[in-house]
């Protein structure tokens, strides 16, 4: 187990140099960084000695370890828009999406996975079909439009939520949170339902087709004819069965749950990262996105990461194949 | 008092599907005595699986039992309440099915499965239900048991795995165990030593067992009595050697004759010639009518309730009282013969 896992590691490592490679290569894509930083009348011999000052001088490689070094302790550079280090520009938007990114996947699975489960135990019932319809919308509806509807129905028409921002936050050494007040609480709702619902849909899907295929299995047909409660059979025996699969795609979901909150951010104002890209893309501020590069690329390996350890502590076979190869 | 453990009266089953009503099982009877084993032998879609099914009351929808009766220690259990049948399940009535790889749950240990069965059926804590566990794990001849209930089943070779299903069968000391092609899916090898062990294990508990299979050599060596079934109806039923050595009806003298023997005195197999008709499409009168190589008039106009004959019970109208002639004619005619053609029969 312990091997495996270091071989995920060192499998992942390789993915982060070749990442790495990818956000360095943009700076040099859109032309000589000297003249971003100075004017147009700035003498050759002054500039040629930023060169030298900026080790811009040195061979590719050598610039690239020195990138690599840096991004290491989380030294990504000077924003060019902001003129601040972007490591403390991300750190402080980073909290928000990632708490609203969190949230949305803690709905997604705590409302998908019952309502996966009732679905398949409850076949042509009204309230499957109710779910199964909604659920339908869930799937097309594109979110700014949910977004639109959510924030029309809930701030506007009952002004039970606040529209947009993130309330009043929290700080938790450098980390910024908006779950410990009432308003930050209540600013959450509208944004995560409208991040998740789509995850939420695709949960309860899978969660019900699994579910159905793992009920028609022999061991449950065997679980019955051994008189086990209906209880025991469908949320110890047939549930633990469909969790697999579940645990796969809701991984994945969660990495582009974060990678994708631009939307939603923009939509309700939010005062994440995707803001900050948005603005980055426009002005071309190579070391925001570079970063922002870097770090997406860093949570989808660790959460896939999660992923493959969880498969093996859920399903023994697997633990036993990780033994052996 | 010898009241039988199981009794099965004009037993019917069906399943509507949207063409109409198809009868799976069409007036079924037999009893099992304590401590005895019956096998239940016939061709695929004979009615077998769902016979056992029915008892255990699992039939699926669209299946229903549509009429007669089952009976348990003399207790009525077709017509319960979903929750008391599921309190006689795996308590009163255990079951081994077909598919030993399939049969367990892969992310469950062995032990923890068993020690669930027991906790579920018997007023005992969960340290006697493990204790019991490792008994029973060692009473089916698993090796090491006390190591082995901490396995999960893909750790285990699939003799070893029907070993478990047997002892999960078992777990709760039910009256009646069925089961469901037990050897099927197993080596041959295999296979002797898990009905040896079946046989072992309920003779000791006196358990009566419904085993169910369409390899005759496992119930020449197993059974006590046979139960010959074609298309949803019991064709023959009668002791064991009785039934290998001289069956009387048709059809079971088709299927005996299809064993092959290690004497190997025949030059071929005997082989049935037609296959069992389907559900939807069960002739009239005696279903095995277009089969059969002695049919007359009747066998195409009516339907044979079974008869005593010489301890057998057989659906034939050979041996109603009266056909002596008819029988000795048929018993020249070797059981492979073609059938007799329908327009020679029709009245």
């Amino acid at each position: 187990m312990l091997a495996f896992i270091l071989r995920r590691i060192a499998q992942s490592v390789v993915v982060l140099l070749t990442v790495g490679l990818i956000a360095f290569a943009l700076f040099r894509l859109v032309g000589d960084p000297i003249n971003q930083i100075v004017s147009l009348d700035t003498p050759q011999e002054q500039r040629l000695k930023i060169r030298a000052e900026l080790g811009l001088d040195d061979p590719v490689i050598v610039q690239f370890g020195r990138y690599l070094a840096r991004a290491a302790h989380f030294d990504f550079g000077i924003s060019y828009q902001f003129r601040q280090p972007v490591s403390t520009l991300i750190g402080e938007r980073m909290p928000a999406t990632l708490e609203l990114s969190l949230v949305a996947a803690l709905f997604s699975l705590v409302v998908g996975i019952p309502m996966g489960v009732y679905t398949a135990l409850r076949r042509g019932s009204a309230l499957s079909s109710a779910f199964m319809a909604l659920s339908l919308a869930g799937v097309s509806l594109p979110t700014f439009l949910i977004a639109i509807l959510l924030r029309y129905v809930f701030s506007v028409q009952l002004g039970w939520l606040p529209s947009f921002g993130r309330g009043a936050v929290v700080q938790l050494g450098f980390w910024s949170t908006g779950l410990l007040t009432p308003s930050g609480l209540k600013a959450i709702i509208l944004p995560s339902i409208t991040l998740g619902l789509f995850q939420m849909t695709l949960i309860m899907r899978l969660v019900r087709a699994e579910m159905l295929e793992v009920l028609r299995t022999d061991y449950i047909k065997f679980a019955r004819a051994r008189g086990l409660s209906d209880r025991a059979i469908h949320f110890g025996h047939a549930l633990k069965n469909t969790l697999v699969p579940v645990i796969t795609i809701a991984g994945l979901q969660l990495g582009s749950l974060i990678a994708f909150a631009l939307i939603t951010e923009y939509v309700f104002q939010w005062p994440g990262m995707g803001a900050l890209f948005l603005g980055a893309v426009q002005n071309v501020d190579i070391p925001i996105m570079a970063a922002y590069l870097m770090l997406i690329a860093f949570i989808f390996v660790m959460v896939n990461l999660v992923v493959d350890i969880l498969y093996a502590v859920v399903d023994p076979r697997l633990r036993a194949h990780f033994q052996t190869a | 008092m010898t009241q039988p453990v199981l009794s099965v009266r004009d037993l019917k089953v069906d399943f509507v599907t949207r063409r109409g009503t198809l009868k799976a099982l069409d007036g079924v009877s037999f009893d099992i005595a304590r401590g005895e084993v019956l096998g239940v032998v016939g061709e695929s879609g004979a009615g077998k699986s769902v016979t056992g099914a029915a008892v255990i009351g699992l039939i699926e929808p669209p299946g229903r039992i549509s009429g007669g009766e089952i009976l348990l220690g003399g207790q009525r259990i077709d017509d319960l309440p979903p929750a008391a049948m599921r309190r006689i399940r795996g308590r009163r009535i255990g079951m081994v099915f077909q598919d030993p790889l399939t049969s367990l749950n892969p992310l469950y240990r062995v032990g923890d499965q068993i020690v669930e069965t027991i906790l579920t059926h018997l007023p005992v804590g969960r340290a006697e239900a493990r204790r019991r566990a490792i008994d029973l794990l060692k009473e089916v001849g698993i090796p090491a048991a006390e190591r082995r209930i901490d396995g999960y089943p893909h750790e285990f070779s699939g003799g070893m795995r029907q070993r478990v299903v047997l002892a999960l069968a078992l777990c709760a000391e039910p009256e009646l165990v069925i089961a469901d092609e037990p050897t099927t899916a197993l080596d041959v090898s295999v296979q002797a030593q898990i009905i040896g062990l079946i046989k072992r294990l309920c003779a000791e508990r006196g358990t009566a067992v419904m085993l169910i299979t369409h390899d005759m050599g496992v119930i020449a060596e197993t059974a006590d009595r046979v139960a010959v079934m074609y298309a949803g109806r019991v064709a023959e039923i009668g002791p064991v050697r009785d039934v290998v050595k001289r069956p009387f009806h048709p059809y079971s003298r088709g299927l005996m004759g299809s064993i092959p023997t290690l004497e190997g005195t025949a030059d071929r197999l005997v082989q049935i010639p037609g296959s069992m008709p389907r559900l939807a499409a069960i002739p009239s009168g005696c279903a095995f009518h277009t089969r059969c190589p002695h049919a007359f008039a009747q066998c195409w106009l009516e339907r044979p309730e079974p008869m005593e004959h010489e301890g057998h019970r057989v659906a034939c109208f050979l041996y109603e009282p009266g056909m002596e002639s008819a029988r000795a004619r048929a018993d020249r005619i070797p059981a492979d013969s073609p059938p007799v053609p329908t327009e020679e029969a029709k009245p």
